[in-house]
């Protein structure tokens, strides 16, 4: 019901542009990122690898990377299926069509397996990578506040462990693959449920040669305390990571799962393209922390979808600072009575860069609510779009529903656009639409100046007090994180 | 009006201009609304600039802040020093300091952390948490507002009479050498009025100056000025005492008007 395809005609019908001459700002070219970023993600490691699969992409490429995984036979045959469906689909015209022409899918690597075997102590991590995710702080981040990690480099989880008492109370925490061997009755009853292969032409590429990703089985009435964390990394140039994450909080459970992705700078393109499926059973509750901040290299394309059933919460919190082009809308489907759904988004786009980013609600069942709270940045010749559907399915009498959008804008080539699309089937619903254009005004910067604070600075804090109403959803080393990055991408401000 | 006569940059002198004018973007054109502008404040003097609504008052007061708007002639002197070419961070880090008619609102930014940079930037080093607190705490206390307002958001859905009395609180924090204070007396009732008057003056010292920017007397008998100026047409057409205030209060401003040859369409 949430396939792109039939809703794309909606979505053009009632598209409404806020602010014009998005195109204009088309013409933007892809600027080199500022140094700093080069200098905490942007390095990269000796290309060393156990395997790395020839760029392109064949029924060949999808058989060896099942067979080096020694799948089971329905795997390998969903692999070939999905790869005939990607190939017959057309480009998702949801979204930002013209932009995704730009993807070579010939000239990606598809599969690279690093040196070494997963490790479940840090030390067995192989040196390099090990440096790799020292440097990005996260061995240092997980014996600070974390219930569990994994840490995937390229294909590969490289890492991975979790508390013990966790695994006492029956809490699994995995990899995608690593689950598919141990737990394969779970994920053939749902994988794919969520998000079929044929959704869209990403969610079928995944699947043809998915690798990795998180897996996680919460019992039914255990409560995850703290977050499990899984944080993903590109290092090889022209690499394509198509993680597959799927969780499922049985009935009464709850979990937070937080993710962070980074890649180097290299001046030709890589793919990202994961496909996230979430099942809350009634009254669980999932909420879904993403914070990406891809090189301007990365195309990243990713398929968000969860099933809340009776009672239950799902919340998805999204940051999305670089990349070339970001396209995600994660969505929601109100399954059962009284079901919330929330998606809380913010996205920065710098020159060069289009953030179209938003969310898909379903209301499905009687009483549900839902909340969209969208905030977008755009600085210099940067571009943020806000693609949101709420639907409203027959028979879903006294939904609740409210979309709030706001743009800031930094400079005079900044561009940001909104398209909502409302599709409401029943008439006693609420529903709350608002939207917001704002520019980091003159006003504003002289009376911080007048205080003493110089342009920069005041800048940064007028943009650090738009997005606190997402920071604060934040666990407090990664809103102390976001507030880093918001930083470096403000340097040298105004374009 | 011997004043006049001292040099900008004499140690007894905190801030003076010298012939200032006021050109702001008209179109393609530019239209002139300050024609000339000399003052000097000594250390330890209130000075207040009254003129009609709309006579640009409050646009001479951004403009000697530095506001990007407007382009400015003429020379400005804070303590000795010309900051007509510094930016407005740099002349409120020297010492200047302007009370917002109407402060902007910035959402997501706390009061708190807003003051903290504040000082830092004014003080040139950081302030450490404790310290800040309890001068923070302080500073509430004196300007009557609710310790609740240093977590919320900075003037945001403040009433007129919060957002002026957070001026004043931030005047007495920072400590400016030379304040312009651009109508603070607008939309206070009786007790706000009071309180911010009583911060103004607890501010004031025998080191520093004001320019308080006022359409009406009333906050005059709060604040005593020593030197009052009358500003229409873009000139001060008259500079005196207390004297001049209580005779605009009987009189209006049409006679000076009339005795400064000014023609009636341009009074404003």
């Amino acid at each position: 019901m949430n396939r792109d395809d039939e809703m794309s005609g909606t979505a053009n019908a009632v598209a409404a542009n806020a602010v014009a001459d998005a195109r204009a700002a088309r013409s933007a070219e892809l600027t080199s990122l500022n140094d700093d970023y080069t200098a905490k993600y942007g390095f990269h490691d000796p290309e060393d690898y156990f395997l790395k699969a020839p760029k392109g992409l064949n029924h060949e490429v999808v058989e060896m990377i099942s067979r080096k995984k020694n799948e089971p036979d329905w795997m390998r045959a969903v692999r070939h299926a999905a790869l005939d469906t990607f190939r017959a689909k057309p480009m998702p015209r949801w979204g930002d069509t013209e932009g995704l022409n730009g993807i070579d899918f010939e000239n990606i690597h598809y599969y690279i397996k690093p040196q070494g075997e997963q490790a479940s102590d840090w030390n067995d991590v192989p040196e390099q990578i090990k440096k790799t995710f020292d440097r990005l702080g996260i061995p240092e981040a997980e014996r600070k506040f974390l219930a569990g990690v994994t840490a995937q480099y390229e294909s590969e989880v490289v890492y991975h462990s979790i508390r013990e008492d966790l695994t006492k109370l029956g809490v699994i925490f995995m990899d995608m693959d690593s689950a598919l061997r141990e737990h394969p009755e779970i994920v053939r009853k749902w994988f794919g449920k969520i998000i079929p292969t044929n959704d869209n032409k990403f969610s079928a590429l995944n699947t043809a040669v998915w690798s990795g990703g998180s897996f996680i089985y919460v019992p039914k009435g255990v409560k995850v305390d703290i977050p499990l964390q899984a944080y993903f990394r590109i290092n090889a140039e022209n690499m394509g990571q198509f993680e597959r994450t799927l969780i499922i909080a049985d009935e009464d459970s709850s979990v937070h799962y937080i993710e962070g992705c980074t890649a180097p700078t290299y001046s030709s393109d890589s793919l990202h393209s994961a496909v996230v499926e979430l099942v809350a059973m009634d009254r669980a509750h999932i909420r879904y922390t993403t914070i990406q901040n891809w090189s301007t290299n990365v195309y990243n394309l990713v398929t968000k979808r969860a099933h809340a059933h009776t009672d239950a919460v799902v919340e998805w919190v999204d940051g999305n600072l670089g990349s070339k082009l970001t396209m995600k809308y994660p969505a929601i489907v109100l399954l059962g009575e009284r079901a919330h759904g929330e998606v809380l988004s913010i996205a920065f786009a710098g020159n060069g860069q289009h953030q179209d980013a938003g969310a898909k609600m379903t209301h499905a069942a009687p009483n549900t609510t839902s909340r969209i709270v969208s905030k977008s940045i755009s600085k210099g010749k940067g571009r943020s779009s806000y693609r949101g559907l709420v639907k409203v399915n027959r028979g879903a009498h006294g939904c609740k529903t409210s979309v709030e959008c706001d743009a800031l804008l930094i400079g005079e080539h900044a561009v940001s656009d909104t398209y909502p699309t409302m599709d409401v089937a029943e008439s006693d619903v609420r529903v709350e639409h608002e939207a917001r254009v704002s520019k980091v005004g003159e006003e504003q910067l002289f009376y911080l100046q007048s205080r003493g604070l110089d342009p920069d600075k005041a800048r940064l804090m007028i943009v650090n007090g738009f997005i606190e109403p997402f920071v604060k959803e934040l666990p407090m080393e990664y809103a102390v994180e976001l507030n880093r990055l918001i930083e470096l991408e403000m340097e040298g401000s105004v374009g | 009006m011997s004043d006049q006569l001292l040099s900008p940059d004499h140690p007894s002198v905190v801030f003076a201009c010298r012939g200032v004018q006021v050109y702001v973007k008209d179109g393609d054109t530019e239209k002139q609304i300050v024609r000339g502008v000399d003052l000097t404040v000594r250390r330890g003097e209130k000075h207040a600039l009254m003129g009609p609504n709309g006579s640009g008052k409050s646009t001479l007061a951004a403009a000697l802040m530095g506001h990007p708007s407007y382009r400015v002639e003429g020379d400005i002197w804070l303590n000795g020093e010309r900051v007509d070419a510094l930016e407005p961070h740099m002349r409120a880090r020297r010492g200047m300091f302007l009370s917002f008619q109407y402060p902007v609102a910035v959402p997501g930014v706390t009061v708190a952390n807003f003051l903290r940079a504040s000082l830092a930037a004014r003080r040139g080093t950081e302030i450490p948490v404790r310290a800040f607190r309890q001068e923070l705490n302080a500073a509430f206390a004196t300007m009557s507002i609710d310790p609740s307002f240093i977590t919320r958001y900075l003037n945001d859905g403040f009433s007129g009479g919060e957002k002026k009395k957070l001026e004043i609180l931030q005047m007495l924090l920072l400590k400016p050498a030379f304040s312009l204070l651009d109508e603070t007396d607008s939309g206070l009732d009786i007790d706000a009025l009071k309180i911010v008057s009583d911060g103004i003056n607890l501010a004031s010292g025998p080191d520093n100056g004001l320019l308080l920017v006022t359409h009406y007397q009333r906050i005059l008998n709060h604040v005593q000025p020593d030197v009052v100026h009358v500003f229409m047409n873009g000139h001060l057409v008259r500079t005196g005492g207390m004297e001049l205030v209580t005779a605009l209060e009987e009189r209006g401003y049409d006679w000076l008007a009339e005795e400064a040859a000014i023609p009636e369409g341009s009074r404003a």
